[in-house]
C-alpha cells in the first residue's frame, strides 16, 4: 500500500472515534455505497462546542480514515468553528490523500456539517428526518442496469480531481478523465 | 517473511526454469531473427522454438500462433484486425456484458468510428446463453467475442458452442482465454474459435509476453503496422527474452497441467469451505462447477473491499479486490453487477487467485486472519446491524 502515507495508514489500521452515540444532539449521513462510500457522524454538544463525536463509516481506506481524522479536528471545537472545517483541511491533515481517493474527503466534512446543521435545526424545532439513509440502504436492492442510479440528492465526484460531476458524465468535466458508469 | 501471494491473475511468479531460459538465451544471442545471417538464425530458432512450445499449449499450428506484447495487445488485435478486414461486409459485433476492459474499450473505440456492438446479458453465475448468442446474429455480423473465463468471478463461458453457432454462420470467433490458458487445459480445435487471446504472466511466464491464435484463414489486418515480422501479422522486432521465457512457462505449463488443476482445485475448496463456515453473511461468486479451478470470488456483506484488502496486506496477505475504490473508480465492478449483486456486495468483493506454488497452510493462515478483519470493519460500518 504505498499510495497511502503513513498517517492515513494509522488513522485507517487505529481510526479514532469509531461507534456510535447512543442518543445524539446531531447526526449527519453522506454517501451510499453506489458511489464507493457512506459515513455516519454522531455528536454531543455542550456550550455550543462539540463535546464529544463518534462515526461509523463504510468504505475504502481514505474513507476511514478521513472519518477517523476529521472526529479529531472536531472534537472540542465550538460549532461555529467546527463549521468552518473544509474538506481539503482534512485532506491536507492527513498530509494528502492519492488523486483518485481526494473524493473520499469530502465525506468527512460533509458528515460533519450535516451533524451540527442536525443539531441547530433540532433546537430551531425542526422536525427530525423521517428515516435515515443508512436505514433506507440497508434493505435496497438497485436494480442491474440501473448503475448510476444514485440516492436522491447524492452528488458524485470526479476519482480524479475531487471536483463533483453530474451522474450521467461520462467524463469529468474538468480534467477529462474517463467517469467509469455504466451506461 | 515472504508474502502470502494470492493474486495470480495479476501475474505469477517465474518459475526457476523460466529464469534460467530467459538469462541463458539473453547471456547467448541478442540477434533480430528477421535477420538472414548467422546472429538472426539463432535468434529464429529459438523464436520458432517458444511458438512451437506455445501452440502445444493450446493445441494449434505453430503458424497460427502470433507473438505480441501481451493479453490486452492480443485482444486489441483480435478484434479490431478482423473488424477492420471486414469493414465492407458488415459492421456489427456480439459479445458479453462481463468482458474485460480490453475487449470493452476496444469495442468502445470501434463504435466511434461507427460499428455497432450487442453486448448480451448473463445469469446470475455470469454464463451467456448461447440461444441469446443466436439471436443477436445479423447478416452485418463480422465478429462475435466472448470471454473462456471471467477473470473476476471465474465462471466459464460455452465458448465451444457459440463457436459452432459462429461457424455456422460464418463469423469469425474470438475468445478473451487469457485468465484461462496454462491454468486449466485449453485446446483450440476443441474449442472451434478463431482467435484466442493468451499471456504468459497467468502460467509462470514473463509480463509483456503474450499471443494470440489465428486459425488459418480468418479474415485479420494488423493492428502494428511495419515489416514482415510474425507472417505479417504483427510488425516490429520480437520481444525476444520474453517469448523464451514464454515458450518455457508454456512447455512447464502443460507437462504438470494436470497436478496444477488439482492442486490449485484443493485449494480453491479448502478457500471456499473456510470461508462459509467462518464468516456469515458471504456470498461465494462465479458458477458452482463451470469455473477456473484456481479462483474464488467471496462478497463480503455490509463492508468494502479495498480495507478488506489493506488489512490483509498488513498481514502479509495478497489479494485483489474489485471494489470501486480500489480501480480508481467510483462505481462498482460491471461483472458483479451484471450478475445481480447489489452495490454494497459488490463493493465488499475479494478475488483470491491461487498457483501452484501456493499451499494449504497459508489459505489456513488466511482463512484464520479474515474473520477478525471483518469483523472489525463490520463493527465500523453504518450498514452493519449485527
Amino acid at each position: 500500500m504505498q499510495a497511502y502515507s503513513e498517517l492515513v495508514k494509522d488513522h485507517f489500521m487505529h481510526p479514532r472515534n469509531v461507534g456510535e452515540i447512543a442518543e445524539p444532539d446531531g447526526k449527519g449521513e453522506v454517501g451510499n455505497p453506489v458511489c464507493g462510500d457512506m459515513m455516519t457522524v454522531y455528536i454531543k454538544v455542550k456550550d455550543q462546542a462539540i463535546e464529544d463525536i463518534k462515526f461509523k463509516t463504510f468504505g475504502c481506506g481514505a474513507a476511514i480514515a478521513v472519518s477517523s481524522m476529521v472526529t479529531e479536528m472536531a472534537k472540542g471545537k465550538p460549532l461555529d468553528q467546527a463549521m468552518k472545517i473544509s474538506n481539503r483541511d482534512v485532506a491536507q491533515a492527513l498530509g494528502g490523500l492519492p488523486k483518485n481517493k481526494l473524493h473520499c474527503s469530502n465525506l468527512g466534512a460533509d458528515a460533519l456539517h450535516m451533524a451540527i446543521q442536525d443539531y441547530l435545526d433540532r433546537k430551531a424545532g425542526k422536525p427530525p428526518k423521517p428515516k435515515s439513509a443508512a436505514e433506507e440502504l440497508a434493505g435496497m436492492h438497485v436494480e442491474p442496469g440501473h448503475a448510476h442510479a444514485h440516492g436522491k440528492g447524492e452528488k458524485c465526484y470526479c476519482p480524479y480531481c475531487d471536483l463533483e460531476v453530474p451522474s450521467e458524465a461520462p467524463f469529468c468535466t474538468n480534467c477529462g478523465q474517463e467517469i467509469p458508469h455504466e451506461h | 517473511m515472504a508474502p502470502i501471494y494470492f493474486d495470480s491473475l495479476a501475474g505469477t511468479p517465474l518459475l526457476p526454469g523460466v529464469q534460467q531460459a530467459m538469462s541463458d538465451y539473453l547471456a547467448r544471442n541478442w540477434g533480430n531473427p528477421s535477420s538472414q545471417h548467422q546472429v538472426g538464425d539463432a535468434a529464429g530458432a529459438a523464436l520458432e522454438k517458444a511458438r512451437e512450445q506455445v501452440a502445444a499449449l493450446i493445441g494449434a499450428e505453430p503458424r497460427e500462433i502470433v507473438f505480441c506484447s501481451g493479453g490486452t495487445e492480443s485482444i486489441n488485435h483480435a478484434i479490431k484486425g478482423v473488424a477492420w478486414a471486414q469493414a465492407k461486409k458488415g459492421r456489427h459485433i456480439i459479445t458479453s456484458n462481463i468482458e474485460h476492459n480490453a475487449v470493452l474499450r476496444t469495442l468502445r473505440a470501434l463504435k466511434l468510428q461507427d460499428w455497432r456492438v450487442t453486448s448480451l446479458d448473463v445469469d446470475q453465475y455470469g454464463r451467456l446463453d448461447p440461444a441469446q448468442v443466436a439471436k443477436a446474429i445479423t447478416d452485418q455480423t463480422v465478429l462475435i467475442t466472448v470471454m473462456l473465463a471471467n477473470n473476476e468471478i471465474g465462471t466459464l463461458e460455452p465458448v465451444a458452442e457459440i463457436a459452432r453457432l459462429a461457424a455456422s454462420h460464418k463469423i469469425p470467433m474470438h475468445t478473451d482465454a487469457v485468465a484461462a490458458v496454462g491454468v486449466m487445459p485449453v485446446n483450440v480445435k476443441e474449442l472451434g474459435v478463431n482467435l484466442l487471446s493468451l499471456a504468459a504472466n497467468q502460467f509462470h511466464g514473463p509480463a509483456g509476453a503474450g499471443a494470440l491464435y489465428v486459425k488459418r484463414g480468418t479474415p485479420l489486418w494488423p493492428l502494428v503496422d511495419g515489416g514482415v515480422q510474425e507472417h505479417n501479422k504483427r510488425a516490429g522486432s520480437q520481444n525476444m527474452v520474453g517469448i523464451v521465457g514464454m515458450g518455457q512457462a508454456a512447455e512447464l505449463a502443460l507437462s504438470s497441467m494436470s497436478q496444477r488443476v488439482a492442486h490449485t482445485r484443493a485449494l480453491k475448496d479448502l478457500a471456499t469451505a473456510g470461508l462459509k463456515e467462518r464468516i456469515g453473511h458471504i456470498t461465494i461468486n462465479g458458477h458452482p462447477e463451470h469455473c477456473l479451478p484456481h479462483l474464488v470470488s467471496v462478497s463480503v456483506g455490509y463492508i468494502e473491499g479495498e480495507s478488506m484488502m489493506i488489512m490483509l496486506d498488513e498481514e502479509g496477505i495478497c489479494v485483489a479486490t474489485r471494489s470501486a475504490c480500489a480501480a480508481g473508480a467510483l462505481q462498482a465492478s460491471h461483472v458483479l453487477i451484471s450478475i445481480g449483486l447489489d452495490f454494497a456486495d459488490a463493493q465488499g468483493t475479494l478475488v483470491l487467485s491461487f498457483n501452484h506454488l501456493n499451499t494449504k497452510e497459508e489459505v489456513q493462515l488466511f482463512l484464520d486472519k479474515l474473520p477478525p478483519i471483518v469483523e472489525r470493519l463490520r463493527s465500523m460500518s453504518p450498514l452493519w446491524k449485527g
